[in-house]
């Protein structure tokens, strides 16, 4: 009796308990100096601004440092000066002076000094974590990096190139998240084992930007919180929250309800969807990334010059960008995105079954031939893999789609073991040398090179007369001439790379209305959350 | 008169299969199986089950006849499409039929099914009966082994196997296989040591019949009914699981109409198009509902000794 | 959820074993030391010949040779596979699991943060199955071939057939798109983050300690949804194995002396009966408990829930092999700790399963 009595008894408490839970919803929507954004972050594995390279954690930087150079949020198409106020170039070009803006305070509070930049861009050549390419290719290296990069005074730091590059290409590549200013005296005193406070950053941050970090929490969450020291002043929200959110459903769901106050990742058919819900505002913003196509040179069949030409006008540019890419990718068919300085906007090829087929024929393939197509498992990549899959069937041509994740993907491009890949870049920064280093760049084709940085030797292409044009326009130093260069460049590449620039990508945010002020500018670590207000 | 002749013909087999006194060995084996079919199609449930096996058998069988297409041709400019008089199901995300995918994809969950089983049963019974048979340091030594992969999270180490293996139907088949033999050995064995010290074991054994032999011939039929029923219970396990890896994108790649990832891949639409990753849902709720029924039954009938579990 | 019927059972109950106390404590250790051995040896041996490249997962896919290379040195891959294995099993005896890539901290910090999330949710759905399964099989055993027991066989038919992936997906669009009576994904509201210190790591408790019960509440919200899809299959696998035990107990001869004795059918029920089968039921609600704890890769997923399925299938995908192994040794030795205890418990118990 006992026994059937706290049977009875556990069960009604435990009904009793469910009904009180849902009783008990009544849902805080987000407080209103707070925003909470539901967006993917299981890219971030960094925050130490040396090693930062992946597009959450290039977001998040950009909010808690400033750099030496800057996009500022209110004109992304200047580059102005950040932590520098100004400049000065010495007359043979080599030289650039920084004068520090005074005034400035990291969050601990101690002042930004000339010692801070220098430590900081010295930092990253010594690091040599992925991004401080940015930096050595200026010629700058451990052994002399202490020298070319020097504080002259507390408020003045001079940089000597020690390149051909020009003036113009540093001043831009000071503007990424290599040229971010950290708090020499906080991340030395977390020193371990002579690693400049490396392991201790990538958690952490120590930085003079509108944010800094609270809390972050692999795979969950990112908070930052307003630094109300700001040069700027003080941010209007007092914290942002960068929710994980994995599930593009989930996403839509939570912005739907409130609970969060803009989706970060929605699909166009998502985006279609909650057109016209009330309280929804769907933004559009043209971004640098790009969808392309790579064929692999050393493949018997696809080193073949007409097949690759064939594989541009298989392609169903406008039938994928009018369907499932419609709102988030437009054709754009050159490697430096469009509407930047030095874009190349003509888009010269469409979709012609026979005359790529007759490529295919004059290449002596008419018969047919399979090949493997490698691709990202995130939307949209399946379905432009499978779109051009089809559309190759039509020219004869039998495709197996291999769909992996970017870890699993990358090795077996950069191995050169890939056949047909379908993948995206996203510039490392505003200048049009950071795509053409990567495509149109290949200074030593050999195996043992290894240059696998670059996708131009990865898709083992040998053009000498595309990598010394690439050079060259890197060198420049008349804007107008440069431009020129770079717009032949596209030209020619257009025509003979084994790369197929397919898309350009352009974000859709989705906004409560009541959030406004959000910026998000062309490259991807260009997104400013100092302005938003709600 | 034909219909008198039917019946003649049929009445003559139920007397040969029910006389009390059978021929042969084989007779005897008819007989067995006749008996246990005949309390098994009176099991609604079991026949539920049935049914829906055939079902799927017919739809796999016949799919290029039932379908339109090959369930991979596009129509872009029909994606998304609600179900109508045009697309019973509806379209998905690149403008193809989704009741085309599901009737192709029922070949792909059959071939997943009886793959697995080809690889599981020998090694199931390989290592259970020798086990059991021979006994001492090799009992020792394979059951540790069986304990290790019974004590492995299956699901996570399917999901590393096909991690390691490169994602893909084949390797997502494999990956399962590979989790999935160890309780056919325990089963195995533990029918084995019942049987190990029988009277015919021991005739055959004084016969001068080999281990090979013994195992083969003696053992494994006897041990085959209640690893049969326990793998029947298990397929419903086993297409859940290749679904999961397919939902995680580790199992069938595109454009292949696996349903596990026709539920990942439609998981986007669920609030605009329900029916997109919903349909293929029902769909493996349904099959493995089938196998489970089918499994129960035939426990019931085969192996009435272990009652439920 | 898959192949999770209760494979541990068949083959230990079978297994004789001599009945003290230390002999089982021995057991124990030894089976979880060679469980770990066998656990951490075939993970690392996957994680060495995955496709997906460890290193790259650090450098990233556009570094140079030289970047790659030093990070190559750095985690040791040039020393031989025997080598690797043996550094890192003394470095884990030692307590040092290595470094996450994914999270960038120390793989022991990260299980600490992430397990609790799962026992949360795998202890409440056990709970939820125990609590309405148990109940469920004793009804449909004595009220057996009626509509009750007819009932309780679809749903458990239901919980065996389903794919907890598509059930999950389903769920959160009626509750939450739909009727809004429950809360979206996640464990907890995210401006609640941080407002509890975690000192169990288990918000419920947490949150209770420190009378924060507005974040208890908002956690128990979001604990509803995902533990009762997990415990669907649990469920289903208590009340039929309930109902089993119950029909073997009500059909031996002592419930017929004492129903003609003219006891109480409900004293029947459960102070005998019931009685009865408790030992095996808990042996079935530890095997099913252990299961949930590795089961919960999917909910996880579909909830974005914290826990250690998540870690461990993310890590996964990023070629983060420290972390995979950590959390798959962990794993590991529960599921095996709770099958041993509770084949230990049944077989003091149950005198008559001690051995032949």
């Amino acid at each position: 009796m006992k026994l059937i009595k706290r049977g009875v008894y556990s069960v009604l408490a435990l009904v009793g308990l469910t009904f009180l839970c849902i009783s008990s919803v009544a849902y805080a929507k987000t407080p209103s100096n707070t925003l909470v954004m539901a967006k993917s972050i299981s890219d971030l594995i960094t925050l130490d601004p040396a090693e930062v390279f992946e597009l959450t954690g290039g977001e998040v930087i950009c909010n808690i440092y400033d750099r030496v150079m800057m996009f500022e949020a209110e004109d992304l198409t200047k580059l102005v000066g950040g932590v520098a106020e100004s400049y000065k170039i010495s007359g043979n070009g080599k030289t650039v002076t920084f004068k520090i803006r005074s005034g400035q305070k990291f969050h601990s509070g101690n002042p930004v000094t000339a010692s801070d930049v220098e430590f900081s861009l010295r930092r990253v050549v010594h690091l040599k974590k992925t991004p401080s390419f940015i930096l050595t290719q200026f010629g700058w290296d451990k052994d002399n990096v202490d020298k070319l990069i020097k504080a002259t005074g507390p408020m003045t730091v001079s940089v000597t190139n020690n390149s051909d590059f020009s003036a113009g290409l540093l001043l831009n590549a000071l503007s990424a998240g290599v040229g971010s200013v950290v708090d020499k005296k906080v991340v030395m005193s977390h020193e371990k084992n002579g690693d400049m406070g490396y392991e201790w950053l990538k958690t952490n941050s120590a930085g003079s930007g509108p944010f800094s970090l609270k809390t972050w929490k692999a795979n969950e969450l990112v908070v930052l919180e307003a630094n109300p020291e700001h040069r700027h002043g003080k941010p209007k929200m007092k914290r942002v929250i960068l929710r994980h959110v994995a599930e593009p459903a989930a996403q839509r769901l939570l912005v739907e309800k409130g609970d969060v106050d803009m989706a970060r990742n929605l699909t166009p058919d998502q985006i279609k969807g909650l057109k016209g819900k009330k309280g929804i505002v769907i933004d559009n913003n043209a971004k640098a990334g790009s969808v392309y196509m790579a064929t692999n040179n050393t493949h018997p069949i696809l080193g073949n010059a007409d097949v690759r030409k064939a594989i541009r006008y298989v392609v169903d540019y406008e039938g994928m960008a009018n369907s499932f890419l419609a709102g988030q990718y437009k054709v754009h068919q050159s490697f430096w995105p469009g509407g930047l300085w030095a874009s190349l906007e003509n888009n010269p090829f469409k979709q012609d079954l026979t005359k790529a087929k007759s490529l295919v024929s004059k290449a002596g393939h008419g018969k047919g031939f399979k090949i493997v197509i490698d691709t990202l498992t995130t939307a949209p990549f399946p379905e432009i893999a499978q779109s051009v899959q089809q559309s190759l069937s039509k020219i004869g041509v039998e495709a197996e789609i291999i769909l992996s994740e970017g870890k699993t993907l990358w090795p077996k491009y950069r191995a050169r073991k890939h056949e047909l890949i379908i993948a995206r870049w996203s510039p490392d920064y505003v200048d049009p040398h950071s795509n053409a280093d990567a495509f149109a760049h290949n200074p030593d084709n050999r195996q043992e090179a290894k240059l696998t940085g670059k996708p131009a030797w990865r898709t083992s292409w040998d053009d000498k007369g595309i990598t010394a044009l690439t050079e060259a326009a890197a060198r420049e130093l008349d804007l107008v001439k440069r431009e020129q260069m770079y717009l032949d460049l596209q030209r020619q590449f257009q025509q003979t790379a084994p790369f197929t620039f397919m898309f350009q990508s352009s974000e859709q945010l989705v906004r409560q209305d009541r959030v406004k002020g959000f910026v998000s500018g062309a490259n991807f670590d260009l997104v400013f959350y100092r302005l938003v207000s709600k | 008169m034909p219909q008198l002749s039917t019946k003649n013909i049929f009445s003559k087999y139920r007397y040969w299969l029910t006389i009390a006194t059978p021929q042969s060995v084989w007779h005897a084996r008819f007989q067995r199986v006749y008996i246990a079919w005949l309390s098994f199609s009176k099991n609604p449930i079991a026949m539920t089950g049935l049914y829906i096996i055939l079902s799927l058998l017919i739809l796999a069988m016949f799919a290029p006849l039932i379908t339109s297409g090959d369930g991979t041709s596009q129509e872009l400019q029909n994606r998304l499409l609600a179900p109508s008089a045009n697309h019973w199901l509806g379209t998905d995300e690149l403008g193809r039929d989704i009741f085309d995918r599901i009737v192709w994809g029922s070949q792909i969950t059959l071939y997943i099914v009886i793959l697995v089983a080809i690889i599981v049963l020998p090694i199931g019974l390989l290592i259970g009966t020798v086990a059991g048979y021979i006994g001492g340091w090799v009992d020792t030594i394979l059951m540790r082994v069986t304990d290790i992969f019974l004590a492995f999270p299956r699901l996570i180490l399917a999901l590393a196997f096909v991690a390691a293996l490169g994602p893909g139907l084949d390797n997502a088949v494999l990956a399962i296989a590979l989790t999935a033999w160890s309780p056919f050995a325990r089963i195995a064995r533990a029918e084995t040591l019942t049987i190990r010290n029988s009277e015919h074991i021991l005739a055959a054994r004084v016969q001068g019949a080999s281990t090979t032999r013994i195992l083969l011939h003696h053992i494994t039929p006897l041990c085959l009914s209640s690893v049969i029923v326990r793998l029947t219970l298990d397929m419903a396990g086993i297409i859940l699981t290749a679904a999961a890896l397919g939902f995680l994108g580790l199992g069938a790649q595109p454009p292949m109409p696996e349903w596990g990832a026709m539920i990942s891949s439609g998981r986007q639409y669920l609030l605009d198009q329900w029916w997109v990753p919903t349909i293929p849902g029902i769909a493996i709720l349904i099959v493995s509902m089938g196998f489970n029924l089918l499994g129960d039954g035939l426990r019931d009938v085969l192996d009435p000794r272990s009652g439920e579990g | 959820m898959g192949l999770k019927t209760p494979l541990g059972l068949e083959g230990m109950v079978n297994k004789s074993f001599p009945p003290p106390i230390v002999g089982q404590l021995f057991r124990l250790f030894s089976s979880l030391i060679l469980t770990f051995i066998g656990l951490t040896a075939i993970t690392f041996i996957i994680g060495r010949v995955m496709p997906a490249d460890p290193v790259l997962a650090i450098v990233g896919d556009r570094a140079s040779r030289e970047v790659y290379d030093a990070m190559y040195l750095q985690m040791g891959l040039d020393k031989p596979l025997i080598q690797q294995y043996l550094i890192y099993i003394s470095n884990v005896v030692q307590g040092d699991f290595g470094k996450s890539i994914m999270t960038a901290r120390d793989v022991l910090d990260d299980l600490i943060r992430f397990f609790p999330a799962t026992l949360e949710l795998a202890t409440i759905a056990t709970l939820i199955g125990v609590f309405i399964g148990v109940p469920m099989g004793v009804g449909a055993a004595v009220y057996q071939g009626q509509w009750f027991d007819h009932l309780v066989r679809v749903i458990g038919l239901f919980g065996y057939s389903v794919p907890i992936f598509w059930l999950g997906m389903v769920a959160l669009l009626i509750f939450y798109g739909w009727l809004d009576v429950l809360p979206g994904p996640g464990r907890i509201e995210v401006f609640y983050d941080g407002v509890v210190n975690p000192v169990t790591g288990i918000i419920l408790i947490d949150s209770a300690l420190q009378e924060e019960w507005e974040v208890f509440w908002n956690a128990v919200d979001h604990l509803i949804l995902p533990s009762t899809i997990l415990a669907t299959f649990a469920l289903a696998y208590i009340a039929r194995m309930t109902r089993s035990f119950m029909l073997d107990q009500l059909n031996q001869e002592y419930v017929l002396t004492a129903r003609v004795k003219g006891l109480k059918e409900s004293s029947v029920i459960w102070g005998h009966a019931f009685r009865n089968v408790l030992v095996q039921l808990i042996t079935i609600i530890g095997l099913t408990y252990a299961s949930l704890l590795e089961g919960s890769v999917l909910t996880e997923t579909i909830f974005s829930w914290p826990g250690i399925g998540q870690y461990i299938t993310t890590s996964l995908f990023n070629a983060d092999m420290n972390a995979v192994i950590g959390g798959t040794v962990v794993v590991g030795i529960c599921f095996v700790g709770i099958n041993i205890l509770s084949d230990a418990l049944y077989k003091l118990a149950d005198p008559r399963a001690r051995g032949d």
